[in-house]
């Protein structure tokens, strides 16, 4: 086979590249980048509590406190780097580990944290008008927008 | 140049309190020389402030870091395109862009408006000058952007990463533009209440003006939410946070009015509502303001905690007080010129649909400030998010979307059994028919199903307006059908524009339905490693690593990872997600490394992949991948509601009576009686 200058240079650079770069797809370990640090902190591999429906169900339920106004969940897989969500992760982690219910885990958060770290009023007690009254108002309005119909086609008909 | 610009500011400052004053005397006293004056005030604020904006973006184009503003949000290697959206990007001068903004919208509003509605323009000149003025002195006194530094750092800090995004440069305008534009139907109702001028005339004067208010807040919401999506990485586009809740309460407000407002033209009725409504809009963009800058409620929106709140939280009141105690004077001048003739009417139908967008308008503002709420009453500031508004919320906003097809069904002044039944027929088959297809295709989310159900319904009822329109004029004129259906738009363009806005309104919805159904994984990959998701639509996606690569670009170090992406083992394409490392002009790192998501967006789903980083500074790399459904229709949901607010805005279209005379109009009052 007759190979040209160009398409040495070619196979010589690929040939470095390979070895300079070892991380060719599926084989062996992941190469060093140039500059690490640019990409953000380094990060611990993925594990299955990182992806535990279980566990997830939880920390939707659960703020974090890095000033996101996220979930943990949804804070954790969105800003890895924050040291903030990965130790409250780690504290669902460590409850569920230990047995507890997720009944359990939430409830252990607001004794620690108080019941402003779950991510909405829970249902029950003074709460609830939290919660009912919107409706309420829009079924007084309603009421009040129905008997004054009521009254204008009266008066209309009655013309 | 900061000197220019600041003593602009004072210019703006005296003009405007000239302007306020000469015009409240020239129209309560009907001298046309005050009024000369007041509207010549107007023009010289505008220029004024025009000239305090042209030297900020001269300080920042010219790199004067000596100025506070220009090195808080600027750096030298900032690209050109972001240097422009400097002038916004900060609490200062988003201040001056706002006044600058309003003062044109105020001489705008002086110069366009018609001959019979000269009358209110004194008072409309003197309101906006309040306003502007308002705007002036918390620049002046609290957040002034011409403030020096007592010495000149080499480069400036740079702006946000996040913030360097093109639906960046072009969402908080927009928001912007609609925030402030509610000034000018504000200023209009006011001026019909001291001049008492309060018949028809103030709504045609303002109609234009809140459509234009509305389409912008509009447009600036949907670019809100594209931004949302495709910076910050956490999947979604609307998170319920106070400042999205407050852009949206006026928008909900103004909508309630551009529906009621007919009321009044048709019927003379609700004229005490359609006044309360703009009023009210107008608050709702200061509270909004008040929300954004003051810093009293968290939200990742907010501009730095300042003592700015304070003057939004005192004019807010000022201007409650005041406009609700003129308007409670006057009330007595605005009885309604006729009375509801039917339960079953149009009219009926429209006071439910102002019903429900200001219970979903309440229940908003109730959410957003629940947690002050919970923290006065039982000392505990509890957090409102998400689950909560979707629990009282959506309940709410289905009514509407069903709402939003009953209406135009429905005939004006009294509509009988058999009416009903034949109006009713289509539209209620088609949400049934789409029912049937969605419980036989397996859903079962509850808001969903009836989300994708009512937007059946509607279409039904848009489609049947359509085709009743241009079928008569296929028979009278023998018009093609697509032809006759475009005729139709453009003969009544307010009419048939608002049945898109409709259809962009269900397109939302249903797209929004889609969220419910998101599925997502985390995964770590080597170079040609692979993660698997499955669709909800059953399709397996593969997620193959390809590597990463590093490399600088413009003002920043990118670390981009590649994923293969394919479907049942089928290619789809490849991903490209980054992480960005922000440099100033002598490479020092200015911010945090930031996220690019990889997005690929097709019209069944959106395959979403973010970077996290990587392990030990190594190609193997941390993922997040989510198949996100339907958002692609999120866009063009948006795209169909501002065409369809477009074509209700565009001039032109005929005169009423003319209108009266096309078929499909014609049609229209005959199925009706």
């Amino acid at each position: 086979m007759i190979v040209d200058r160009r398409g040495f240079l070619v196979v010589v650079a690929g040939t470095l590249g390979a070895v300079v770069q070892d991380s060719l797809a599926g084989s062996g370990p992941a190469g060093k980048v140039a500059d690490p640090a640019s990409a953000g902190p380094a990060l611990n591999p993925t594990t299955a509590a990182d992806i535990d429906a279980g566990l997830q169900a939880i920390e939707k339920q659960l703020k974090c406190h890095c000033g996101c106004g996220l979930d943990i969940y949804t804070c954790r897989t969105t800003d890895f780097s924050c040291p903030v969500n990965a130790g409250l992760h780690g504290r669902v982690v460590a409850l569920a580990d230990e047995g507890k219910t997720a009944q359990q885990i939430i409830d252990a958060f607001v004794a620690e944290y108080g019941p402003q770290v779950l991510m909405a009023p829970p249902k029950r007690g003074f709460n609830l008008v939290g919660y009912l009254v919107p409706s309420v108002v829009l079924l007084v309005a309603a009421g009040f927008l129905i008997a004054m119909l009521r009254r204008w086609t009266c008066a209309a008909t009655s013309r | 140049m900061t000197l220019l610009g600041h003593l602009s500011l004072w210019l703006a400052f005296l003009v405007g309190l000239w302007g306020a004053v000469t015009g409240f005397a020239g129209g309560l006293q009907g001298r046309t020389d005050l009024q000369r004056s007041a509207r010549h005030a107007v023009f010289a604020m505008f220029g004024a402030l025009a000239l305090a904006s042209i030297c900020l973006e001269t300080a920042i184009f010219r790199h004067d870091f000596n100025v506070e503003y220009v090195a808080a949000y600027t750096s030298r290697n900032l690209p050109t395109f972001y240097l422009w959206s400097a002038l916004y990007a900060g609490q200062k001068g988003s201040l001056l862009f706002w006044a600058t903004v309003l003062s044109l919208f105020a001489a705008l509003a002086q110069l366009l408006t018609s001959g019979r509605h000269r009358a209110y323009l004194p008072f409309v000149a003197a309101v906006t000058c309040v306003v502007a003025t308002f705007f002036v002195t918390v620049m002046l006194f609290a957040a002034n952007p011409f403030e020096r530094l007592a010495f000149t750092p080499v480069d400036g800090r740079g702006m946000n990463p996040q913030l360097q995004n093109p639906g960046m440069v072009f969402h908080p305008p927009m928001l912007y533009l609609g925030y402030i534009s509610i000034t000018i139907p504000f200023a209009f109702a006011i001026a019909a209440l001291l001049s008492k001028k309060l018949e028809v005339d103030w709504l045609v004067a303002v109609r234009k003006w809140t459509l234009v208010s509305w389409l912008f807040l509009a447009i600036g919401l949907l670019l809100g939410m594209w931004w949302a999506y495709v910076e910050l990485g956490w999947g979604g586009y609307w998170a319920w946070d106070p400042v999205e809740n407050a852009a949206l309460l006026p928008w909900l407000t103004m909508t309630a009015f551009l529906h009621s407002v007919m009321i009044q033209e048709k019927r003379g009725m609700l004229k005490k509502w359609n006044l309360a409504l703009i009023i009210a809009s107008f608050l709702l963009s200061i509270f909004g303001t008040f929300i954004t800058r003051s810093g009293v409620i968290a939200s990742v929106h907010s501009f730095t905690q300042s003592q700015v709140g304070y003057f939004f939280l005192f004019f807010l009141i000022f201007a409650a007080v005041g406009s609700f105690t003129l308007y409670a004077t006057r009330l007595p001048l605005l009885e309604a010129d006729a009375k509801l003739e039917s339960m079953v009417s149009r009219e009926a139908s429209f006071l439910f649909n102002n019903l429900l967008l200001i219970g979903v308008a309440f229940a908003v503002l109730w959410g957003t400030l629940l947690p002050i709420l919970t923290e006065w009453i039982v000392g505990v500031k509890y957090t409102v998010a998400a689950p909560w508004f979707n629990d009282v919320i959506v309940p709410i906003g289905l009514a509407l979307l069903l709402l939003t097809g009953i209406g135009p069904l429905v005939a004006w002044r009294r509509a009988s059994i058999p009416n009903l039944r034949r109006q009713f027929a289509v539209p209620a088959t088609a949400g049934l028919f789409v029912l049937l297809i969605v419980l036989v295709a397996g859903m079962r989310d509850l808001y969903a199903i009836l989300a994708i159900a009512f937007g059946g319904f509607v279409t039904g009822t848009v489609v049947q307006e359509f085709g009743r329109g241009a079928g008569a004029r296929h028979r009278q004129y023998g018009e093609p059908l697509a032809l006759a259906a475009l005729r139709l738009i453009g003969r009544n363009r307010r009419r048939y524009g608002g049945y898109i806005v409709h259809i962009g309104i269900v397109l939302l919805f249903i797209a929004f339905s889609g969220m419910a159904f998101k599925t997502e994984t985390q995964a770590t990959l080597r170079p040609g490693e692979s993660a698997t998701l499955r669709s909800p639509y059953g399709h397996l996606y593969t997620f193959t690593h390809l590597g990463i690569s590093q490399y600088d670009a413009l003002n920043r170090r990118v670390t981009a990872a590649l994923v293969d992406v394919s479907r049942d083992g089928k290619a789809v394409g490849r991903l490209k997600t980054e992480k960005r490392q922000h440099v100033d002009a002598l490479g020092r790192n200015t911010f945090e490394p930031s996220t690019e998501v990889g997005i690929k967006s097709g019209l069944r789903e959106d395959l979403y992949v973010v970077l996290g980083g990587l392990v030990n500074g190594t190609e193997q790399a941390v993922y997040r991948f989510t198949i996100n459904p339907l958002v692609w229709w999120v866009w063009f949901g948006g795209y169909v509601l501002v065409a369809g607010g477009l074509i209700v805005l565009w001039p032109g279209g005929g005169s009423p009576a003319v209108r009266r005379t096309q078929p499909g109009y014609a049609v229209k009052l005959e199925a009706e009686r």
